[in-house]
């Protein structure tokens, strides 16, 4: 039977797509399998029986020390032709996008990235995606009899079932020595912040005239019970606060109740990552500014005298 | 050290307009622009070409249009440009854009290939992973940061949760982010100096493509649409004075419940 195929380097977002997998291959009439590749991962799979896998493909070497794209599509690749894959469904991580590629390349077949959305219309498997730089959401269909399909983690939720077993299959791989070698890895000196999480999120953009006035920000985020997210500038190339606190189209999107966006012009780069804000409150002395547009609440006014009185009004006595 | 750096043109997407009625982005008569993480690629490349020697072709795809904006890499430093122009082109997709780049650079010699992680219109990033698959060549993405070795490169790669330092034989393809350069500024001298410089046209016949292999009738996607996504929100400003309207933005905050209080 053809088959719906799962692959993601983290098991989480694999679930998240098995998840939708069980969806789809009822209405398409798929078997739903998944690939798990790596060292040690059998111990793994029980898991993802839970989360719908009718089949696991288990792969395991010892070159993959580490995560190589070469390797792992060739590996997925056979696992695809061999399975009769239809659909791959994996994550789109980074690691996830150059799969996703080389390995469509190597089966013949169309790929879609940073797919925020999926569904079935007609015959076809329609995904959607930011275009034109996030002003706009293309639906494309993959012409292609295999179609591969790299999904933005967090998509769809995983949910498990209460019974999960399926079939265990053993890859013998014969796999070439990687050409690329990894010859550190350098943990990125972030702090711990998840301003994907953050229910309130206060962002700050260029119109913030100096690093100390971050301060400010601090104190009204803490007054608001927020985090603290920024564009891509401040983080990448003046350096005032880590790359883990970008929020937009290079950086995290945010799903947060409240938006506070500040000195932010609204540049789509940045306003991708806030669209699913259930209120978003602008604050920007340029009454042109193009975040006024999609605001709830907008205030015309100079940032350093409203953000202190704010935070002052929001902070209990 | 020769190096092809790829390179998109795109529509200036700061000046793009949505229809207020359909939401249909309008993109006629928006000027071209080379995409911004190419032109952190080509500064790399003409960066390593002034201290190793060598020679940095510029190789685009694209509309007749193609041949103004390609100046502007040939200012920046590149040493010839290479346009892949032809109506059958149009309308390409990723699988089919690598295929014809792919074609253009196996006709000449290279050691290196520089595209951006991807392109700014819309960032699939795909065309890297498939001209390095159709190559042959080992790829290593999302680098910012490049070194030369005895035996090839060594790449720093920004990866979600970490930075990976890798090493890699020539020839292989590089895809790199912004942090790898700031695209210079050229100068007066250097815009003059780029209309000498060789540049080179092919079309689909030069490259031994037929029509039916490119285009829109060889792309594996098809766009059912493109509109701007639909934002409902209440556009309210409020104003008076800066008490006020801190007064007025709490109250809202506890009328929307977004504020635990």
């Amino acid at each position: 039977m053809a088959e719906i195929l799962v692959f993601s380097e983290k098991d989480e977002i694999a679930f998240e797509l098995l998840s939708k997998g069980r969806e789809l291959k009822e209405e398409l009439c798929l078997g739903l399998a998944a690939a798990l590749l790596g060292q040690e991962v059998e111990g793994r799979s029980s898991q993802y029986f839970s989360y719908g896998a009718e089949k696991v493909y288990l792969g395991e070497s010892a070159l993959w020390v580490d995560f190589y794209v070469e390797t792992y599509a060739q590996a997925l690749q056979r696992v695809a032709e061999e399975g009769g894959a239809q659909i791959l469904l994996l994550g789109s991580t980074k690691r996830g996008k150059e799969l996703a590629s080389r390995v469509a390349q190597k089966l013949g077949a169309g790929c879609i990235t940073d797919v925020i959305g999926l569904r079935l219309e007609g015959d076809g498997l329609v995904a959607d995606r930011y275009a034109l730089g996030g002003n706009t959401v293309a639906s494309e269909v993959i012409k292609t009899e295999r179609k591969v399909i790299a999904v933005m983690p967090k998509t769809f939720e995983a949910f498990p079932l209460e019974d999960g077993e399926g079939q265990t299959v053993h890859l013998d791989l014969e796999l070439p020595e990687p050409r690329v070698r990894v010859v550190e890895r350098r943990p990125k000196e972030g702090e711990a912040v998840n301003v994907e999480e953050a229910e309130v999120l206060v962002c700050i953009g260029r119109g913030l005239g100096a690093e100390e006035d971050l301060e400010m920000i601090w104190e009204l985020a803490q007054a608001l019970g927020a985090e603290v997210g920024c564009t891509k500038t401040l983080a990448s190339d003046f350096g005032w606060l880590s790359e883990e606190r970008i929020v937009g189209l290079s950086g995290k999107k945010c799903n947060p109740r409240l938006y506070v966006g500040i000195g932010i012009s609204g540049q789509i780069q940045h306003t991708v990552g806030i669209l699913g804000s259930k209120i978003i409150v602008a604050i920007n002395n340029d009454p042109q500014a193009p975040i006024f547009k999609i605001a709830d609440y907008g205030i015309v006014g100079d940032l350093y005298e409203v953000v202190p009185r704010l935070a002052e009004r929001l902070t209990p006595p | 050290m020769q190096i092809v750096v790829c390179l998109k043109q795109i529509p200036d997407l700061q000046q793009i307009r949505i229809k207020r009625d359909t939401r249909e982005p309008v993109l006629e008569g928006l000027p071209f622009l080379l995409g911004d993480m190419d032109k952190n690629a080509l500064e790399e490349a003409v960066r390593i070409v002034e201290q190793r020697g060598g020679k940095v072709t510029a190789l685009a795809l694209g509309s007749p249009k193609l041949r103004d904006t390609i100046k502007e890499a040939l200012a920046m430093g590149a040493d010839e440009a290479l346009l892949l122009i032809d109506p059958a082109f149009a309308d390409s997709d990723t699988m089919t854009t690598a295929k014809i780049l792919a074609k253009a650079i196996e006709k000449r010699e290279y050691d290196l290939i520089l595209c951006g992680e991807g392109s700014t219109d819309n960032y699939s990033g795909q065309v890297p992973s498939r001209l390095a698959e159709i190559l042959g060549l080992p790829q290593v993405t999302y680098v910012r940061q490049l070194e030369f070795t005895e035996g090839g490169l060594r790449a720093t790669r920004d990866m979600e949760e970490a930075l990976e330092i890798v090493e890699v034989s020539l020839p292989a393809l590089v895809s790199v982010t912004s942090e790898i350069s700031e695209p210079r500024l050229p100068s007066l001298i250097q815009i003059l100096k780029a209309a000498k410089k060789p540049l080179q046209e092919w079309t689909s016949e030069d490259l031994a493509l037929s029509a039916h292999e490119v285009g829109k009738e060889a792309s594996s996607l098809e766009v059912i649409s493109n509109l701007a996504p639909e934002q409902e929100r209440k556009n309210i400003t409020l104003e008076g004075e800066v008490d006020e309207v801190v007064e007025q933005l709490t109250d809202a905050f506890t009328r929307e419940g977004v504020i635990a209080r």
